[in-house]
């Protein structure tokens, strides 16, 4: 809504010059973001592309690029992956208790104190993790080494300082669940009154009506909810540095000494002593990198969409 | 057998606030009980009391008796699901379940009780609730189309027949054509003379008129005063109740002096 | 509720009373379970984590199994999914407990005048040394950080909700600054990294750097909560101001942008919490170093967050004549430098939290 100009005779010069400049700040600044992401794009080429094509040095243990931002994407993927594991049943499980289990007194501080989780940083969780964390972790890697041997995620042997990829996974499930438990207590605290109580009224106990009512309306935002802590997991760069000394490998072994680096982790541990070839070969992984988690975020975007384009009828 | 529930000096609490009190009657086997009485009075919350869905209010409860066929619907022994197996509801918008087809919400209900129904069983079973709910012929040919697809009058139809598939003693409705057109109104009326054959059905009406069409006996319900919990003030047939009540204020209400 | 029913108006009457599991026989299945785990903890040798797991896998067994035999396969379903939920909630509480437990724990000894005034310049082995240059640094590279991000975040906020409606221009915008919150850190300082590398060649570190890579995580955040206080304010009052015949600009300064203030307040804020503690892009950009440097634009600058990774993973020699098994001495830095930024990260959460309150948009 304009204001009219025609209307005012005491519009003053300085009141439209006002207006032109307020908005042209106001411009100004949404044609600055636009800038600034394109700059990021044009600066991560320059410097990244180059990094392709550099002698094979560069690429230890391998000798391309290929090869080598294959590996770390794998270690990046397999990490988020473990995370994904086992934080999603437990983020569902307490978005469920905050929205439908618990009394009231008890749910507003379980949410507050999972929403505090989401303030600790990231290198505050490494260093837990490192220290604390992977060293509570052994006795259980022994016993899965021990008992579930067979398996190739833990054919062992077990680590004896903990510091696995296992561990590593497990922090950042804790970073990660305070995102994925935020946006699906939301979704589910608003599944319509309506139907939750057609499932009650047809004798369903308070399960059945989750089934019935809940989780039908929640599917799609709990997917996008795992995606977007897919996307943070991804991207996570401290939590891996500091609990795992890593190299590019593939291996399903979750325990043992061997473990995979991630495309982020291994920018951390490497650009210290990176020449400036190697930097380009790092730039260009993080190129990787981004364009990766811009898929998964976009992905996580679409499916909200599509859904509320449907629910919508 | 259609069941009769006699309610005797039941209070309903939210907390400590005590918005229905002392409400004493006998719903009769297979007929068609109406509570009117103006916004705010309790005849939804009496309602719910019924089936126990008031509890789904947290710091909801009651105290008096409720008893169908000799049993007490408020015993420690008693759980709530079973209660409302037995006693069914439909609500004033109306609330198919938005992922199921047609076929699907009126099995709704019997699924939960027996995970796999054959397929004969299951479609004799869909047939006969959606002929007993009047919308067979309607939908007959798109039973796989989802429920939220139909009209209002059709999904409120639908969920009726998603009521009665599991056989339920007793049918209570809260307000269920207020959100509906004349047309879909008189529908609905039509087939709750028929259902009343089966069932015991209570119906909670703002329209008076709907009342006297509709039931064989009515309740009025009223505020004490301003602020005050609401209470049953008559409860008589309907013949009696609109032509020739026992108490004043249920005589003006009927006449339109208030409400 | 299994009696058989039969056909139209031969309804059988189903009971009403089944066999129910009595009020406290959840409470009974805990304690039974905390007993057989803690006895078989005590006799195995356990630790308190596997004590714990088995006292859960004893419960969430234990009670849908009683109740499969009293109240049937739907009762014992609805218990075993109560029971998964409330083991949920009991492992929710933990990391965070144990978290902060573990810093407090090993970081509180740590603190002291010396440590939070000195710099790590010089300092060998286990002399004192501290954190006083990373304050300095993390306040000096957040602030900046800030004056960049703040000014342009709030004004593209002011853009999409008040001049950009429904525009092409607009839409992209909002696209792109969700584009923006997906950026990793670390993609971030490496843009920070190569923009300053192409200017400057490579060997450039230098605080400011770090600014740019913060700004680039916080804008995102600025926009978004900046654009929802703003649409929380009602359009009436913006017209009621129109009708008075204020220009457009003096209403949004006036009118609009104080009403949501409060909420703005809190979202920058936050927003400054969520980059105070980000490590990769300044350990790529604004480097280490261990003196004091009060200059953005010129050489290293450290960082809390940076402090930590360096502490940790390079943290000294253990003095010759310490006892064997005593830890290098960076390790206790690295806690006691976590505790502090904990400490700061909370306080801006809380203080967001409590502003945003005091000044919530009351609404009618």
């Amino acid at each position: 809504m304009t204001t009219t100009t025609e209307a005012e005779p005491q519009a003053t010069p300085t009141t439209q010059r006002g207006d032109r400049i307020f908005a042209g700040l106001a411009r100004g600044a949404g044609l600055f973001i636009l800038a600034a992401l394109a700059a990021v794009f044009i600066f991560l080429a320059v410097e990244g592309l180059p990094g392709i094509n550099k002698p094979a040095s560069n690429y230890a243990p391998l000798d391309s690029f290929l090869p080598y931002v294959g590996r770390l994407l794998y270690g990046t993927i397999f990490a988020a992956l473990i995370a994904l594991a086992i934080a999603v049943p437990f983020a569902l499980g307490i978005a469920l208790f905050i929205s439908h289990y618990a009394p009231k007194a008890l749910a507003v501080p379980v949410a507050y104190v999972i929403d505090l989780l989401a303030a600790v940083p990231s290198v505050v969780f490494g260093l837990w993790g490192a220290r604390t964390l992977s060293k509570a972790l052994v006795p259980a890697q022994q016993w899965m080494d021990e008992h579930l041997g067979f398996i190739p995620f833990f054919a062992g042997p077990a680590s004896v300082t903990g510091k696995t990829v296992l561990t590593a996974g497990v922090v950042l499930a804790i970073m990660i669940l305070p995102i994925i438990t935020a946006i699906t207590r939301e979704i589910f605290a608003q599944t319509p009154r309506l139907h939750e109580e057609a499932a009650l009224a047809l004798g369903a106990t308070r399960w059945e009506m989750i089934r019935y009512a809940v989780f039908p309306y929640a599917k799609s935002g709990m997917v996008s909810a795992v995606m977007l802590g897919l996307g943070r997991a991804l991207g996570e760069t401290m939590a891996v540095a500091m609990v795992l000394s890593a190299s590019p490998v593939v291996t399903l072994n979750m325990i043992s000494n061997t473990n995979p680096a991630t495309i982020a982790s291994n920018i951390a541990s490497s650009f210290a002593e990176a020449t400036p070839a190697k930097l380009s070969v790092l730039i260009a992984t993080g190129l990787v990198l981004f364009a990766f988690t811009f898929a998964v975020n976009f992905a996580a975007r679409a499916v909200v969409a599509r859904s509320e384009r449907r629910l919508t009828r | 057998m259609a069941k009769s529930i006699d309610i005797s000096d039941l209070d309903i609490y939210y907390g400590d606030f005590l918005a229905v009190q002392g409400v004493n009657m006998t719903v009769k086997a297979r007929s068609v009980t109406a509570f009117i009485g103006p916004s705010g009075c309790g005849k939804s919350t009496v309602l719910r009391s019924l089936n126990r869905m008031h509890e789904v209010i947290p710091g909801a409860r009651v105290e008096g008796k409720i008893m169908v066929d000799g049993q007490s619907l408020y015993d420690a022994s008693i759980d709530p699901v079973a209660v409302r197996r037995q006693i069914g509801m439909v609500f004033q918008r109306p609330n198919p379940f938005p992922t199921m087809s047609i076929y699907d919400n009126v099995l709704a209900g019997n699924r939960l009780n027996s995970k796999r129904i054959k397929k004969a069983e299951s479609d004799s079973i869909v047939e006969r609730s959606l002929r007993q709910a009047n919308l067979w012929t309607e939908v007959k040919d798109r039973l796989n189309k989802p429920g939220m697809g139909l009209s209002g009058g059709q999904q409120q139809r639908l969920c009726i027949a998603r009521a009665i598939a599991v056989e339920p003693q007793v049918l209570l409705m809260d307000e269920p054509c207020s959100a509906l057109d004349p047309i879909s109104t008189s529908a609905i009326e039509d087939l709750i003379h028929e259902l009343k054959t089966e069932f015991t059905i209570v119906i909670v009406t703002h329209n008076m008129q709907q009342a006297a069409r509709v039931s064989d006996d009515t309740g009025f319900f009223n505020l004490k005063a301003a602020g005050q919990p609401g209470h049953l003030v008559e409860f008589n047939t309907t013949k009696k109740m609109f032509s020739n009540p026992d108490n004043e204020a249920t005589e003006a209400y009927i006449s339109g002096r208030f409400g | 509720m299994s009696a058989t029913e039969t056909r139209v108006g031969q309804r059988a009457s189903l009971p009403l009373a089944a066999p129910r599991l009595p009020s406290w026989a959840p409470g009974l299945v805990a304690a039974v379970a905390v007993g057989a785990a803690g006895l078989l903890a005590l006799l195995a040798g356990w630790g308190i984590p596997a004590f714990a797991v088995v006292t859960a896998i004893l419960f969430v067994a234990g009670l849908p199994l009683w109740s499969a035999s009293v109240e049937g396969r739907r009762g014992a379903v609805d218990r075993l999914m109560t029971a998964l939920v409330w083991t949920a909630f009991g492992v929710a509480v933990v990391p965070l407990v144990w978290l902060i437990w573990t810093v407090l724990d090993n970081g509180l000894p740590e603190i002291n005048m010396q440590f939070l005034t000195f710099d790590m310049r010089n300092v060998v082995s286990d002399d004192q040394g501290g954190i006083y240059h990373a304050i300095i640094g993390t306040l000096l590279v957040t602030a900046a950080a800030a004056i960049i991000s703040v000014p342009v975040g709030l004004f593209c906020a002011i853009y999409l909700v008040e001049y950009g409606k429904g525009t092409r221009l607009a839409r992209w915008i909002t696209f792109l600054v969700d584009v923006m919150t997906g950026i990793p850190s670390i993609v971030a300082g490496l843009f920070a990294l190569a923009l300053f590398v192409l200017i400057f060649g490579p060997q450039i570190r230098l605080g400011f750097g770090g600014s740019v890579a913060l700004s680039l995580l916080m804008i995102p955040i600025v926009v978004r909560s900046t654009e929802e206080m703003l649409r929380l304010v009602p359009d009436d009052l913006r017209e009621a101001s129109y009708a008075l015949g204020v220009p457009k600009w003096r209403t949004i300064m006036k009118v609009v942008l104080p009403t949501s203030l409060g909420g703005i307040i809190t979202g920058v804020m936050l927003a400054i919490a969520r980059v105070i503690g980000e490590t990769a892009p300044l350990l790529v950009i604004a480097g280490k170093t261990d003196s004091v440097n009060f200059n953005l634009f010129g050489e290293r600058m450290t960082t809390l967050p940076v402090y930590i990774y360096y502490s940790f993973t390079q943290p000294g020699t253990v003095p010759f004549d310490a006892p064997p098994g005593t830890e290098a001495p960076g390790i206790a830095r690295a806690w006691g430098a976590a505790l502090v930024l904990i400490i700061i990260v909370m306080a801006l959460n809380l203080i967001a939290r409590a502003v945003g309150r005091i000044f919530a948009v009351k609404k009618g």
